[in-house]
């Protein structure tokens, strides 16, 4: 199993003080190499619970069990190299660093994982989403399309177990859309990593196999019994 | 890709505001490194064995005046001494040589300094260990307005053997003399105030219409000088009212008067002792200490003085300015990385998102700032010895001032680390900011 998320509850404390909660999510699973789609409406907590899968976000309480290991019982520290190592994340929007050409920030995805910098893999990364021939342009030399291919290319850059995309296609226009869907779904199958991925199109949504809408399995009530951090 | 190179990444996208800030610094740390190289020139100058004789001899008062005008000819004396005690030195056991010095005129072309003085100077060393060697000519002054001159005097001037020259009356009035005196000679450089004088012959230069003081003027000042000296003093007036007797004769029949040695005199003495005998300087000058009139002076005493005491003093306070243009250029760096941290927020809190840890990122910030204060510091340091390459001949031509462009003093080896640490102080608030971004808010804007 890639992810498994147990008895989560995440609130946020509004500037007035007040808890807004978000997410109360008692059983979630992804199967390795699973691919779903997760639907919901806006401002209903999909971004909150990628970031909290992603561990970028710590919840108040529960179990996020990406590869085997909880990473919120993990030190900040041990929990960022194990995102670096085993979790790709792709944007909807400035997912690069504008200092670094396509090749950096896919050589960059690779740095902070501890494990040696593979140049030939980020290559053969790049050559599979089709820019081997834009490997040393900066992203402000590249489309936003190429640009987002680029993204995925550095998600797979450490051969994660699970990606998140947070409406990776939201910025693009509908040809490409499909394009960097189909690029995503298949590079996931090629190297047998989970995919979930949140989106508002339904025509993406409808090619998945497995459709989960956030309303149906989260129940932010459950928070107010929880304790918050 | 290691942080350094990712800092180094980021530096050059922002290019213009890295290489402005470490250009400021680079400023600072160039005029530090000429401060340090002049200074340091200016100390050895100074501090070395300065001039090939043991003592100077002249009139009571400032012995730094005396070494200034007697070694480096820049401050004009003001008391001579009668040129009868010159005889008197070396009349003196502990004496080897004493050649007499007498100076205060200038060129008119070019301001030289003027020194008369006898071929005995161009027999002995200039600096320890050092003869005097000539480009050009006959190197005697045989005529009485023959003139030997400096290398720098012949280049600049362009002046060669058998070209004539006029000279400025020293004083106040600045009058040009009638007499017109002719190289006989060039000295081939010597890096020491040499290259700057012009030499004539000493009995040349008391012939100079203009040159011989009154005669009550000068029986004043040895009635002063020898008042403890009543044998000297009786033969010296003797030999001034026959002198005024001759002076009467000349204007009545016009036969000229020849000026006694009481009338003549010295502005300084060099003096070298018997080199078996080290003491001999010691005690000469203590034996002329507890005369009235005239001093002794070791040649390098007077200038550690000055050195440690006025120029070591400017040294600091420059070095503590440059120190200061650093350090404002370090704010100037703080400044500059501080501001553009919220127009990176995103980018830093990707990387969190691709596993960087809070550590990293600090990390890349604090290498930025340090790349820039090192980097600056490097170019500095380079310009800073580059200049004063380009600069040494130009120095050595308008002061004589011989500056090694590579001498690396030892306060520059504290300079690298000291400009990193610098980096990191400034770089440090920065680094905090980017340590304590909070990575999903940043990923939402
Ligand atoms: N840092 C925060 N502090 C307080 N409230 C927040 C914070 N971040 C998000 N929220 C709130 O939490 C709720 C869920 O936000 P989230 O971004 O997860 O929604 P979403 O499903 O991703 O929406 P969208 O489809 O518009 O992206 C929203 O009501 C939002 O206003
Ligand atoms: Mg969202």
């Amino acid at each position: 199993m890639s992810l498994l998320l147990q008895h989560i509850r995440k609130a946020y404390r509004q500037p007035e003080g007040d808890l807004l909660p978000v997410l109360g999510i008692e059983h979630f699973e992804l199967a390795r190499g699973e691919q779903a789609v997760l639907l919901g409406s806006s401002g209903g907590g999909k971004t909150t619970l990628l970031n909290t899968i992603s561990g970028i976000l710590v919840p108040d309480s529960g179990r996020v069990i990406v590869d085997g290991r909880d990473i919120v019982s993990m030190p900040e520290v041990v929990r960022d190299r194990y995102r670096a190592s085993r979790i790709g994340i792709v944007f909807q929007t400035f997912n690069l660093l504008p200092a670094f050409t396509a090749l950096e920030n896919v050589l960059l995805g690779m740095t902070f994982s501890g494990r040696a910098v593979d140049h030939d893999f980020a290559k053969e990364l790049l050559q599979r989403v089709g820019l081997g021939h834009r490997l040393h342009h900066r992203p402000s030399r590249l489309s936003v399309g190429e640009q987002q291919r680029v993204a995925v290319a550095r998600s797979l850059a450490n051969r994660p177990v699970l990606l998140l995309a947070d409406e990776p296609t939201a910025n693009i226009d509908p040809a490409n859309q499909d394009l960097i869907l189909k690029l995503i779904r298949e590079t996931c199958r090629d190297h047998k990593v989970s995919l979930l991925m949140v989106t508002h199109s339904m025509d993406a949504a409808q090619q998945f196999d497995r459709i989960e809408r956030l309303h149906e399995f989260n129940q932010p009530e459950l928070c107010q019994t929880g304790a918050v951090r | 890709m290691n942080l350094l190179l990712i800092a180094w990444k980021n530096l050059l996208q922002r290019r213009l505001a890295s290489s402005l800030t470490a250009l400021s610094i680079g400023l600072g740390v160039m005029l530090m490194v000429l401060v340090l190289v002049i200074s340091g020139a200016v100390e050895t100058a100074f501090t070395q064995r300065s001039i090939g004789y043991d003592l100077i001899v002249g009139p009571k008062g400032s012995d730094l005046q005396l070494v200034l005008s007697a070694v480096y000819r820049i401050q004009p004396p003001i008391e001579n001494l009668p040129a009868m005690y010159l005889d008197e030195l070396r009349n003196d056991r502990r004496v080897v040589t004493a050649v007499p010095l007498a100076f205060g005129d200038v060129t008119e072309d070019g301001s030289f300094p003027i020194v008369g003085t006898t071929d005995e100077y161009f027999q002995n060393e200039y600096l320890p260990g050092q003869k005097f060697s000539f480009q050009s000519g006959g190197q005697r002054m045989v005529k009485l307005f023959d003139a030997i001159i400096g290398a720098d005097v012949a280049r600049q001037n362009g002046w060669n053997t058998d070209d004539r020259f006029s000279i400025l009356h020293g004083g106040a009035e600045g009058s040009k003399h009638d007499e017109k005196f002719t190289v006989v000679a060039v000295l081939a450089p010597t890096g020491t105030a040499n290259d700057r004088t012009v030499f004539l012959n000493l009995d040349g230069f008391y012939a100079i219409d203009g040159h011989e003081k009154p005669v009550e003027e000068i029986e004043k000042r040895l009635r002063d000088f020898y008042a403890a000296d009543a044998d000297r003093l009786q033969q010296a007036l003797t030999e001034l009212d026959d002198y005024r007797q001759q002076l009467q004769v000349e204007e009545q029949t016009g036969t000229p008067a020849v000026a006694p040695r009481a009338m003549q005199e010295v502005t300084a003495v060099l003096v070298r002792t018997r080199p078996a005998t080290p003491f001999d300087a010691i005690s000469l000058s203590a034996d002329l200490q507890k005369g009235f009139q005239a001093m002794a002076v070791n040649p390098i005493r007077p200038i550690q003085r000055l050195m440690t005491n006025v120029i070591g003093n400017v040294q600091k306070a420059l070095m503590v300015m440059t120190g200061l243009i650093i350090l404002v250029s370090g704010v100037s760096i703080f400044v500059s990385i501080y501001n553009s941290m919220s127009d990176r927020r995103r980018e830093i809190a990707i990387m969190r998102a691709l596993g960087a840890g809070r550590h990293h990122v600090f990390g890349i910030i604090l290498a930025e700032s340090a790349l820039l204060c090192t980097g600056g510091a490097v170019l500095g340091w380079l310009t800073g010895h580059g200049l004063a390459v380009a600069a040494a001949p130009w120095l050595i031509r308008r002061t004589g001032l011989l500056i090694s462009p590579w001498n690396i003093s030892p306060w520059e080896f504290t300079l690298f680390p000291a400009l990193a640490a610098l980096g990191i102080l400034v770089g440090f608030l920065p680094a905090l900011t980017a340590y304590r971004t909070n990575v999903a808010d940043a990923l939402s804007q």
